[in-house]
């Protein structure tokens, strides 16, 4: 399946720590955002919503709101059902006999979560939008509400979904080899239960949409911080029933997303509809408290894993079970984020046998979907604290276990246990890299000395060998997973007469630095400047044609398909050169950075040369089309599977629970590093991630549904101060899926990140007995277990 | 986290502040505006009016006193914590000013501002509390001198009439003794989920709280067993008694009251060593 590409050319980019070319704009505060796009006349939006989990709506009455100055409309969710169709879609019914509700964008008779919106304001500006929103009275009946995941399972709960006879959504399975025999034969058995809190998406611009419509002509633009603009549009268009062609979607600068931006949201949709009701140009922007609420959360799980192994802790065999909080709705890709999971929970390790059997369960809580990894640090999570009960079961160092049961290293596609076709991998290197690195001997035998002196601080060392798969493709595979759209990405040259290139991507980078990336590949492969090349992306007219960004996919797809199309037109390119010389295309190679004739350095033509030849159309092969521009859409043969050791050295204040990480080490393997600099600055936001979902955040909710962590000084994400420097390094084992070895960065150190430092408490607190702490280990949470294992001494 | 609308006013001194506060119904004082602010911005508060003391340069200072400091109410946390008088005279004052917020906090937030909101949560209400400060008041009727201890009414509640400024904090000066404030705080830029001030005085200490009930507190118990000459670990053990503290996603108050007993032993041991 290998491909090699046509690399004649020198590297003079690719691997070079190149400025990132999107930063002079962004730092400068030039940069457009949402919420920086201002239009004559426009007005603002505001929505009203509940307060209740779950209640049942008796009435609106919006006659105070709409006596309310500047206010120039109020609807209720009744009022506009008739304008959103099947409401907003799912694109991931994962199952054949899955139970999907409607989901409507604005609820009529019954709100199923706090946030949920249920009517909406457009005023003159955003004050008075948001005062005539609270004059909106809204009589409610509250119900019961489902809050507790185990319990929104069982037999006689509460139904979100009337309709449904249970909460139960759907239930997937994958099993592989004789599961059932290994452990009813297994000497070790290690049964753990894990739990996954909600994360809230905290991305630093919030949500915003801006309609601009052309009634006449039933056109209409529409600015949204999306990570999706080119999803978005074709939801859209589905939803309300527009000519997708009357419809374009801009994804200005994007501040942030982690999944979270990966949407088709309530407020796009009834934005747009109000647009196409009152002819006005109508924006909204999300409050960050609204973002706690009505933006999709992140993870959820219940996860139950057991392992099992021979005496020696040579694992056997991996049998998950999970329990997933869908919250109130499907949204675009609630019932599928799980299951991206679902192939990697034994890990990196060699297994015989492999179940894994996932329920998706409704609630009365905000939607969940993709957020960061998306399963996949989920499936990482658990088996790597598995393997570390696995490792105190048989009484040996969590390294040496994970040793003696890494797939060995392999450069041909291997077939893991879930049945993967991994493309390339080699464990044990990265492993002992970042053992090494940290000091792993030395930090050991101070813990020992910490423990014997019974020091208040004690040291934890936690280890995460981690794989991930990225790309989301290909096609084929992803319609077995019965998921609606497929893998592929879009990428057009444009070689202008002037010498300048533009780069189509249908990729969409809302921080990623794209447009760096893309043009370091482009400009080593034809052979220009760097900054001769443009890169344009996230606009419906500029690029028409995109899947977007999310699931580490940009590069190992987009960038893919970017790299086929400069070879697309190096092969006209050299068409026309051989033209020109009257020599055959044999005789042409591409050759420092010009086209030319094989022996004969002087009768050679740089690409910008070939580019002005092909515009002027003076002299081109007989019925050769004029110009040098190539299309090339890339589906993928495979996923890629990046991969790393993850090591994580912990002190804790025993007496408080306080927990400080001292030191972090990371060796990653993500194949061929186009950008040095972006690989590592993903790298340290990922890690920060993890160790925020680690050991600071979680979304808390009473018993009502009411979120408690409404806001940043109860929903805690950690700054720089709460941080250690991180140590980062990599190996490089080349992917075999795509023509430029590359794997994806961007979710790998949210990955690896959550057991590596949970591993480092659990370690640090053994001398107390304690084996099990949930995420996220506050200093209360360390601070009881440690005073229940006292108790159970 | 749009405010609702309100009036805006510039004072450019004490007695029109007073004077623009009678005009009214219901104006706050606007001096940082770190903590007045983001109740706005939540509409937990909502005041009709705010008069801005911020410009009035008057009430940004720090000076010598004789046997006190003398710091303005409208100093901001950054002047207090490098300031060089309160350094050398009352070192747990500068030292807790830094410990306030972030940077940009303590850049605009002001030792009155954070007085007068009365978080129990706050730093140096406790330490001013502590230190047995007397607050000094103006308002239509004149001056008045108000002991930090009788400010601090509920929470978010002070003695502070509707139409009166406070103008000016005085501390003792020290005079060597030892101090410690213990704020444990899992983020830097976290409140306090339990805070200890402790200043040594013959025959014992002063210890305070913060987050432990409704106003910044006094350990008494402790304060007592430290008179008694009782070692500081058991001297601590007593620094529940009284309490009241709060169970919030921060922490639970069962966790509170462990770990105050575990600041205050901390902070005895700091200050007495000192």
């Amino acid at each position: 399946m290998a491909q090699t590409a046509q690399r004649t050319q020198a590297q003079k980019y690719v691997g070079g720590g190149v400025l990132r070319k999107e930063d002079p704009e962004l730092v400068t505060g030039q940069a457009t955002y949402t919420d920086d796009i201002t239009l004559p006349g426009m007005l603002w939006v505001m929505f009203v919503r509940s307060p209740f989990a779950h209640a049942k709506i008796n009435s609106i009455d919006l006659a105070a709101a709409k006596r309310k100055p500047g206010v120039v409309a109020a609807f209720s969710g009744t009022e506009l059902a008739a304008d959103f169709g099947d409401g907003l879609p799912c694109a991931w019914p994962v199952t054949e006999d899955i139970k999907m509700p409607r989901h409507p964008p604005l609820a009529t008779d019954v709100v199923r979560y706090a946030g949920e919106p249920v009517a909406v304001v457009i005023a003159e500006s955003r004050g008075q939008a948001k005062d005539a929103s609270e004059a909106v009275e809204v009589d409610y009946d509250a119900l019961d509400a489902v809050v507790d995941l185990e319990q929104a399972s069982a037999d006689g709960a509460t139904l979100v979904h009337d309709e449904f006879d249970s909460n139960n959504s759907y239930t997937w399975t994958l099993a592989t080899g004789e599961v059932d025999k290994i452990f009813s034969e297994a000497p070790v058995i290690v049964k753990e239960r894990y739990l996954q809190p909600r994360l809230i998406p905290n991305a630093i611009e919030p949500r915003g949409v801006v309609v601009q419509p052309v009634p006449a002509q039933d056109e209409y633009t529409m600015w949204s911080a999306t990570q999706v603009p080119h999803v978005l549009k074709t939801m859209l268009a589905l939803v309300l029933g527009f000519h997708e062609s009357k419809l374009r979607v801009i994804a200005p600068e994007v501040g942030g997303g982690f999944g979270s931006k990966l949407q088709v949201y309530n407020e796009e949709v009834v934005v747009l509809a109000l647009a196409k009701r009152t002819g006005r140009s109508l924006k909204w922007v999300e409050e960050r408290s609204e973002n706690y609420l009505a933006t999709h959360h992140g993870r959820g799980q219940i996860q139950d894993i057991e392992l099992a192994a021979e005496e020696d802790g040579k694992l056997l065999a991996v049998r998950a079970k999970i329990t997933a909080d869908m919250g109130a709705y499907m949204r675009l890709v609630t019932p599928g984020i799980p299951l991206l999971g679902g192939f990697l929970y034994s890990g990196v390790y060699d297994a015989k046998a492999y179940s894994f059997e996932c329920t998706g369960v409704f609630t009365n809580l905000p939607p969940t979907d993709a957020y960061r990894g998306a399963g996949r640090p989920e499936a990482t999570y658990a088996i790597e604290r598995a393997m570390d009960a696995l490792a105190r079961r048989v009484n040996k160092d969590p390294a040496q276990v994970r040793r003696l049961n890494f797939i060995a290293p392999f450069d041909e596609p291997f077939e893991s246990a879930a049945g993967l076709q991994i493309d390339s991998g080699n464990y044990s290197v990265s492993l002992d890299k970042a053992l090494e690195t940290i000091g792993y001997d030395k930090l050991r035998a101070e813990q020992e000395q910490r423990r014997q002196s019974t020091d208040r601080m004690q040291i934890g060392i936690g280890i995460s060998t981690y794989i991930e798969m990225c790309g989301l493709a290909p096609s084929q595979v992803l319609a077995s997973l019965r998921y609606a759209a497929g893998g592929w990405e879009a990428a057009t040259i444009r070689c202008h007469p002037t010498g300048k290139v533009t780069v189509v991507t249908g990729t969409s980078p809302h921080g990623q630095g794209h447009e760096t990336s893309w043009s370091q590949i482009v400009a080593d492969e034809l052979g220009v400047s760097f900054d001769d090349v443009e890169v344009l992306h996230g606009d419906t007219a500029v690029s028409p044609l995109g899947m977007d960004s999310y699931g580490s996919r940009s590069l190992s797809v987009g960038g893919v398909a970017v790299h086929y199309a400069a070879q697309k037109v190096l092969a006209k390119a050299k068409k026309i050169t051989a033209h020109e010389f009257e020599a055959s295309e044999e005789d042409i190679e591409f050759r420092d950075g010009k086209m030319q004739v094989k022996g004969a350095p002087d009768k050679a033509k740089s690409v910008p040369e070939i580019a002005f030849s092909a515009w002027t159309a003076h002299n081109l092969p007989e019925g050769m089309e004029p110009g040098l521009e190539e299309n090339y859409v890339f589906d993928p043969p495979n996923f890629t599977f990046p991969s790393g050791a993850h090591v994580c050295a912990v002190e804790i204040d025993t007496e408080s629970g306080q927990t400080y990480v001292r030191e972090y080490v990371a060796v990653d393997d993500c194949g061929t590093v186009i950008n040095p600099i972006i690989v590592e600055g993903q790298v340290h936001g990922g890690i920060a991630q993890g160790i925020a979902e680690a050991q600071y955040e979680e979304a808390v909710f009473d018993e009502n549904g009411t979120l408690l962590t409404s806001n940043m000084g109860y929903y805690r994400i950690p700054s720089a101060a709460e941080l250690p420097s991180f140590t980062t390094d990599r190996t490089t084992t080349p992917s075999t899926t795509n023509p430029l070895g590359v794997k994806g960065v961007g979710e790998a150190g949210t990955i690896a990140a959550p057991p590596a430092f949970i591993n480092s408490v659990i370690d640090a607190l053994a001398p107390f007995g304690v084996t099990h702490i949930d995420k996220p280990a506050t200093p209360e949470r360390i601070w009881t277990a440690i005073n229940d294992a006292k108790g159970d001494e | 986290m749009i405010p609702s609308a309100f009036e805006y006013e510039v004072a450019s001194s004490v007695g029109e502040t007073i004077d623009m506060l009678g005009r009214y119904d219901d104006a706050k004082i606007l001096a940082g505006g770190h903590s007045l602010l983001p109740l706005m911005k939540l509409r937990l508060a909502q005041p009709s009016a705010l008069i801005d003391i911020g410009r009035i340069s008057d009430l940004s200072y720090v000076r010598d006193a004789g046997e006190e400091v003398a710091i303005g109410a409208g100093t901001c946390h950054e002047d207090v914590h490098f300031d060089s008088l309160l350094t050398e005279h009352c070192p747990i004052v500068a030292h807790t000013a830094g410990e306030v917020g972030d940077p940009q906090v303590r850049h605009r937030g002001t030792i009155g501002g954070s007085l007068c909101h009365a978080d129990p949560a706050a730093d140096l209400p406790t330490v001013l509390r502590t230190l047995d400060a007397q607050l000094v008041i103006e308002g239509p009727d004149g001056q008045r001198m108000v002991a930090a201890a009788d400010f601090f009414k509920s929470l978010f509640e002070t003695d502070l009439g509707p139409h009166e400024v406070l103008t000016e904090i005085r501390v003792r000066k020290l005079k060597g003794a030892g101090w410690s404030y213990q704020k444990f705080h899992p983020r830097a830029q976290d409140w306090a989920v339990v805070g200890v001030a402790v200043v040594e005085r013959d025959g014992g200490a002063a210890v305070g709280l913060t987050s432990m009930g409704e106003t910044p507190l006094r350990a008494t118990g402790v304060e007592e067993a430290l008179a008694s000459g009782e070692q500081p670990a058991d001297a601590a053990r007593r620094a529940t008694e009284g309490t009241s503290p709060p169970s919030d996603p921060l922490g639970s108050g069962e966790y509170r009251k462990a770990m105050v007993v575990v600041f205050t032993q901390r902070a005895l041991e700091e200050a007495l060593s000192r």
